[in-house]
């Protein structure tokens, strides 16, 4: 581990993880502990000094303006991660006549949107990947990691099945096996795999109009600005995850508004700095209040107290006072 | 041989009350679906859902079951630390009711974590330290051991092991002064957890300030809990106490309901600051503004003025209606944000199965069945010798009965 003091994380370190976490807490530890439990905004403020290397990563550029709901991102996805066989066949198009959310047997799905004018678009959905993601900061032991590559990942021998991901991830992406008796949480992980030994992920390489495009992230952002420039009406002017939820390495380009699409308007708030001014105060209350507390006791009861005895010593305690 | 029987289960002819009837056929219910649950999975009895993974075994179990076993903090820290020793003959059952009430907390957890058996792992492995949720977990593991040693010195009584006694009451103050600091940590950090869903909680409920309301919050309820609890065992076990009983407990309920209207008008104050801080007035006048505001009018102000008006006029049965009014509103309000208010943008929202409910029900009857044997046998009530049945193992033994 290179310095913690750095108030900068890299997702770029040999361990892989980038775990804002711990630095973060060091970070409140050092500067802002008893600061941050008088006032909730102070951490927060103290947290936007932290930036990770998000662009470095690997990501995916949706377009949704060439996707045309072929479904063979699912088929892959199911190939790749060797999930169940679907009931309906990855051909059956009527399965895009429901609404559809992924599932522990299904990593990613594509839905159909209506628009007003009559026009039918389709959209992907998996795990967003987010750059600092709430999952992980949520986990109680860690087993959803962000990976350097970009993928979130979980490891079933750490987890609990506490189900706190799925309360803190604002899209909703880990599922869970309610029918198993072991359950295990189920999503997308980017392929990381894959990644490992270069491959691009299934859907990515699948997808046969191009509409899925893997590459870093930065490198996106940038070919998706080009797209927008180069066909200003053909496209809304805004990258669906360059910034919501605080960024993530999925993102998208619509022609419609992206709400339009199931994709929910959401502010760039990074998640884990939610809670990190709550978990800042914990060195402050462990220092402050049994010094606090001892401190009053004896200050207004004297030592006696402390052999202080309820039962039958009751007696000869009040002798001896 | 039967002696044997007697300590463990008591008289055997008084066993078939109506009581015991009826909440015995809940717990066989209830086991008989923890075992479903345990042997199919948590679909097989819950109505959770992917979008809802946290239903009533979270939001009443957990969420509010450790809000109403607050009351062995507050009422350790009112007589150890800050030396009110009127309040001393509170402090057992109260340690008491709040251990149970962690006990059947973890149990409850057990149940609803897909995985339990992992849960050691998290000291083993203490890899999420900045999860706010490990701070909730150790600090609940480790404020258990606070109050089962808390709690010990009635056993040392018991086996009438002196020694042991006299050096346990040394520890008195430090473990009174860790449970302070364990639960304002973990009665504060059940509120950070929602902390992390923005969306999801409906904006009347969340605030950056949901970990003071929750730590405020716990001292009304376990302040409340000790009237209830202290006036319903002082009725239900009267024959525990001894003959002269050597203390007021309207007095001590009429203290304790003074310091509760003084939290819980503290904490009416602090939700209107977080009200005006959102400004968002007219969410009010939703369907779940309206549900805001039959908590905050009739579970917070409503009480606040009950208590006020109970101490005033030495009013004890205003004081333990209200103490078990704000109970309920204490539930209400955990139940609010875990569960009735989040998710609102979700239909159909989440129920509770009568699977759950039942299974719920089972754990409070088991913490009950649990108080009673215990406090029908140690000196938890009382350190004299009580009406009927004695306090020590001796006594007991020679008496050959251990009540019901």
């Amino acid at each position: 581990m290179e310095d913690k003091t750095k108030p900068v994380v890299t997702v770029s370190t040999k361990e892989g993880a980038p775990d804002l976490g711990r630095r973060n807490f060091l970070k409140i530890f050092g500067a802002g502990g008893a600061m941050a439990m008088l006032t909730p905004g102070a951490a927060k403020a103290a947290g936007a000094v932290v930036k990770s290397k998000k662009d470095d990563a690997m990501g995916v550029l949706v377009d949704t303006t060439l996707c045309i709901g072929c479904r063979s991102c699912e088929a892959a996805c199911n190939d790749v991660n060797k999930l169940p066989q679907p009931k309906r066949s990855f051909d059956d198009d009527s399965v895009l006549n429901e609404h559809r959310d992924t599932s522990p047997r299904e990593w990613t799905v594509v839905n159909r949107y209506n628009m007003k004018n009559g026009a039918q678009i389709t959209r992907k959905q998996q795990c967003m990947s987010c750059i600092e993601p709430a999952c992980s900061s949520a986990c109680i032991i860690r087993a959803l990691e962000k990976q350097p590559d970009g993928a979130v990942t979980w490891r079933e021998d750490l987890c609990l099945g506490c189900r706190y991901c799925m309360v803190a991830c604002p899209f909703d992406m880990p599922k869970f096996e309610y029918s198993k008796a072991v359950p295990r949480i189920r999503k997308c992980q980017f392929c990381f795999t894959r990644q490992e030994k270069g491959q691009q992920p299934g859907c990515a390489e699948a997808c046969p109009v191009q509409a899925l495009k893997f590459g870093r992230r930065s490198d996106l952002i940038e070919e998706a600005r080009k797209r927008i420039e180069g066909n200003p009406k053909g496209y809304i002017d805004h990258i669906y995850g360059e910034h919501e939820a605080g960024g993530t390495s999925w993102l998208y380009l619509a022609g419609v508004p992206h709400d339009e699409l199931g994709l929910p308007k959401m502010s760039s708030q990074n998640y884990p700095e939610l809670t990190a001014g709550a978990a800042g105060t914990v060195p402050a209350v462990l220092l402050i209040w049994p010094a606090l507390l001892a401190g009053f006791h004896y200050f207004s009861h004297g030592k006696d107290d402390a052999h202080e005895d309820r039962s039958h010593h009751d007696a000869s305690q009040k002798g001896s006072r | 041989m039967k002696k044997l029987v007697h300590l463990l289960f008591g008289d055997p002819k008084k066993f078939f009350t109506p009581f015991n009837l009826i909440s015995g056929f809940i717990m066989l219910v209830g086991l008989g679906l923890i075992g479903l649950r345990l042997a199919k999975g948590l679909g097989a009895v819950t109505n959770l859902t992917q979008t809802t993974p946290w239903g009533i075994w979270i939001g009443f179990d957990v969420m509010s079951g450790v809000a109403l076993a607050a009351g062995g903090y507050t009422l350790a820290a009112t007589v150890h630390i800050f030396g009110l020793k009127k309040y001393e003959p509170l402090v057992r059952p109260a340690i008491l009711t709040g251990f149970l009430g962690y006990v059947f907390v973890v149990l409850g957890l057990i149940l609803d974590l897909g995985r339990p058996w992992r849960m050691p792992l998290i000291m083993i492995f203490p890899r999420g330290v900045t999860s706010v949720l490990f701070e909730v977990g150790m600090c609940v593991a480790a404020y258990l051991t606070v109050q089962l040693l808390e709690f010990v010195p009635a056993f040392w009584e018991w086996l009438q092991w002196d020694g042991l006694r006299s050096f346990w009451g040394k520890l008195t103050v430090w473990l009174s002064i860790l449970g302070v600091v364990l639960s304002t940590l973990h009665q504060s950090s059940l509120g950070s957890l929602f902390l992390l869903a923005p969306t999801k909680l409906f904006p009347l409920w969340y605030s950056p300030y949901l970990p003071l309301f929750f730590f405020v919050s716990s001292i009304v309820a376990g302040l409340s809990m000790v009237i209830v609890e202290s006036s319903l065992s002082h009725r239900l076990f009267a024959y525990r106490l001894p003959a002269s009983s050597h203390f007021d407990l309207d007095d001590l309920t009429l203290g304790l309901a003074k310091a509760a209207a003084v939290v819980l008008w503290v904490y009416f104050f602090l939700k209107l600051i977080g009200l005006s801080e959102l400004g968002r007035w007219d969410l009010l006048l939703t369907p779940y503004g309206h549900l805001f505001l039959v908590e905050m009018l009739g579970f917070v102000a409503l009480p606040c003025v009950l208590y006020t008006l109970g101490v005033r006029t030495r009013n004890v049965k205003l004081v333990r209606f209200t103490g078990g009014w704000t109970v309920i509103g204490i539930i209400f309000n955990r139940l609010n944000i875990s569960v009735i208010a989040f998710n609102w943008q979700i239909h159909p929202h989440y129920h509770p199965s009568w699977m759950e409910i039942t299974v719920s029900v089972t754990l409070v009857t088991m913490g009950i069945w649990l108080f009673r044997w215990l406090v029908n046998r140690l000196p938890v009530l009382s350190h004299e010798k009580p009406e009927t049945g004695t306090n020590t193992l001796k006594d007991l033994w020679a008496a050959g009965a251990g009540g019901a």
